[in-house]
């Protein structure tokens, strides 16, 4: 009896870390599937061109910097960089200030009609005109070929609104109504007492604005069209083209390219490329991680 | 007597100036108000060019008004709306039919007993999120799809294969693709959410488990999956009424002249046709159709929520 009562927890203790076996090896799996395609990038654009044709799977083989120097060759690479970088910084700044200082006045207790204003903020996020009547005003009002299309569409956007408003009423009232008494406007409450309590929740709509702004390249596609724009496209774009057009064009030729001495086939060139696009985000990922996590609870709780 | 006087002086003076705030507060919320006026208020006027023959610099009133001929155009003029509703629907279905996957992604996850490792296999599979189309296009096609590609350098070394194998110009397996690489870039992040619904579940519960003497099958089974079952519902609801946008970037990059039978959506065609067909009107008549059905979608999706579990979603 006793014997048979001290097998069992042990039988049951086996069998269930076999199950955890099999966990860590899917887990580790799953793992593999979601970085390896980075790493494989990385490598590549760290390889002579003649390797990549022989595959490179591990390690840069033959290491070389080539296609990093041959970027430059790129029409426009310097400036859609340049814009790409300014359509993060301004575009962010931007939303960052717009959204938390909508929240705050709708979160304000003397806003009058507080619950109509604040439905026209939330409607937008269900009221989809399409895109068409949308591309028609956005051209009416001259944002083509123009920077300004990459940040003032984005400037005002409810969701971010419900996150920091929530925020923001979970901020005694007290210590606002002390700083009126103490004669402080509301721009200056705004500046002085909001925006440095806010900042867990705007930490994290940064990391939102910020990424969204970096990957989105559909509206590049949409508005910049002009040949006089052709310096306001960003890195997205370009290489968006790069690789239609090396879909166009054979790749074997670019293998033939490659061993006739030419140095860079247009394969390790766009390798590099996407790694320059990837790069910053691989850069501050391990920093917004928690930012992010914060911010799809609160939406959960809400949304 | 003055005191009295004062005190009235004073009240009309709060008055006075809880009215002069109340004006500087909508004074300083309009030009909020006018940034979504323009962008998200605006463009509703726009709908009226789905019922005029529009040609783009000619004024909306000196266009022919043809009443509904664009959506009889949409319905009955050719195959196009039941090609592009077929797939919008299908891949959208498909996503949802998935949607299991994160929840029990995550339940892997909080299987593993080293924090640390659990802690890595989240930060590891959540990184494809925050990768923008055009790199999972960049990824996809070096990956599996060129000449070139590793997949097919792989396979011809081993001899397993001849002829270059090419996934994305592929359209028998064209929807099967493209939820493949839909789940690749959202399992992990999605499952964020999960993960933090299982940590909220009552501790006692699984105790109470343990005195019963389930094992961790059964702890999963009649503790985690209820406990998840909210969660799940509030996602899928949303899911559901989001399901006419499946978005541009995945199927405008990923989606080819090989496959477009099978991955042409509302959003690529509406593009496709308005902007690079110039059919302004026709497209016009197809988002409008799109809006509409997804406010329903979503009217019946809050319906269910309220049924379901007593909260409106939105």
């Amino acid at each position: 009896m006793t014997t048979a009562s001290a097998a069992m927890p042990k039988k049951k203790k086996k069998r269930l870390s076999v199950a955890n076996t099999i966990n860590y090896v899917v887990l580790f799996l799953l793992m593999f599937i979601c970085v390896y395609p980075m790493w494989y990038i990385f490598i590549n654009s760290f390889s002579t061109p003649a390797s990549i044709t022989r595959g490179v799977f591990i390690l840069p083989y033959d290491f070389s910097t080539e296609a990093y120097q041959n970027l430059g060759d790129i029409t426009n690479i310097g400036s859609s960089i340049v814009v790409a970088v300014s359509r993060t910084v301004l575009g962010t700044i931007l939303t960052v200030f717009c959204c938390s200082f909508c929240a705050y006045i709708l979160a304000h207790r003397y806003l009058p009609c507080k619950k109509l204003f604040y439905r026209l903020f939330i409607v937008t996020m269900y009221l989809n005109a399409g895109f068409i009547p949308y591309y028609l005003t956005v051209s009416g009002i001259g944002l083509r070929n123009n920077f300004l299309v990459y940040i003032l569409p984005y400037a005002v956007q409810a969701y971010f609104i419900i996150l920091i408003k929530t925020y923001i009423e979970s901020i005694p009232g007290e210590l606002v109504e002390s700083a009126e008494i103490d004669g402080a406007g509301i721009v200056r409450i705004y500046w002085q007492m909001i925006l440095p309590l806010s900042k867990p929740i705007l930490a994290t709509i940064v990391v939102f604005a910020a990424v969204n702004q970096w990957n989105t390249w559909s509206d590049d596609m949409y508005f910049m069209q002009g040949r006089n724009s052709a310096n306001l496209h960003c890195l997205q774009y370009l290489l968006y083209q790069e690789l239609q057009a090396s879909s166009v064009v054979d790749t074997s030729s670019a293998g033939a390219a490659a061993g006739a001495g030419i140095k860079v086939s247009p394969t390790s060139l766009r390798m590099a490329m996407s790694f320059v696009t990837i790069f910053p985000i691989l850069c501050v990922y391990p920093f917004m991680q928690r930012y992010f996590t914060k911010g799809i609870m609160l939406g959960a709780v809400k949304g | 007597m003055t005191t009295a006087t004062q005190a009235v002086k004073k009240k009309t003076a709060a008055a006075g100036g809880k009215r002069k705030r109340q004006i500087t507060l909508v004074l300083l919320l309009l030009p909020f108000l006018v940034m979504i006026g323009i962008f998200n208020y605006a463009p509703l006027f726009g709908w009226s060019y789905a019922f005029v023959d529009y040609t783009p610099g000619v004024s909306i009133w000196d266009c022919q008004f043809v009443g509904l001929k664009y959506f009889e155009r949409i319905f009955f003029g050719s195959g196009d709306f039941l090609r592009v509703l077929r797939n919008t629907l299908a891949i959208s279905l498909l996503n949802i039919l998935f949607s299991v996957l994160p929840a029990i992604f995550a339940i892997a996850i909080s299987q593993v007993r080293s924090k640390r490792y659990a802690k890595i296999v989240q930060t590891c599979t959540s990184i494809p999120n925050f990768i923008s189309w055009v790199l999972v296009y960049s990824m996809v096609y070096m990956l599996l799809s060129s000449e070139a590609s590793a997949l097919n350098t792989i396979l011809k070394s081993l001899g397993l294969i001849e002829e270059s194998l090419s996934p994305l110009t592929n359209v028998d397996h064209a929807w099967a693709m493209q939820v493949g690489i839909n789940i690749w870039k959202t399992l992990g992040y999605n499952a964020i959410i999960y993960l933090s619904a299982i940590t909220s579940i009552d501790q006692e519960l699984y105790q109470a488990a343990d005195v019963d003497g389930a094992n961790t099958f059964q702890k999963i089974i009649h503790v985690t999956v209820p406990g998840l079952l909210s969660t799940f519902f509030v996602l899928l609801l949303l899911a559901i009424s989001n399901m006419l946008s499946n978005g541009f970037d995945q199927f405008w990059l990923l989606g080819n002249g090989m496959t477009w039978d099978k991955l042409e959506v509302f959003d690529t065609y509406v593009y496709r046709m308005g902007i690079r067909n110039m059919e302004y009107s026709l497209a016009t008549a197809m988002g409008i159709f799109k809006s509409i059905v997804s406010i329903v979608l979503l009217s019946i999706a809050n319906l269910g929520s309220k049924k379901l579990r007593g909260v409106s979603i939105f």
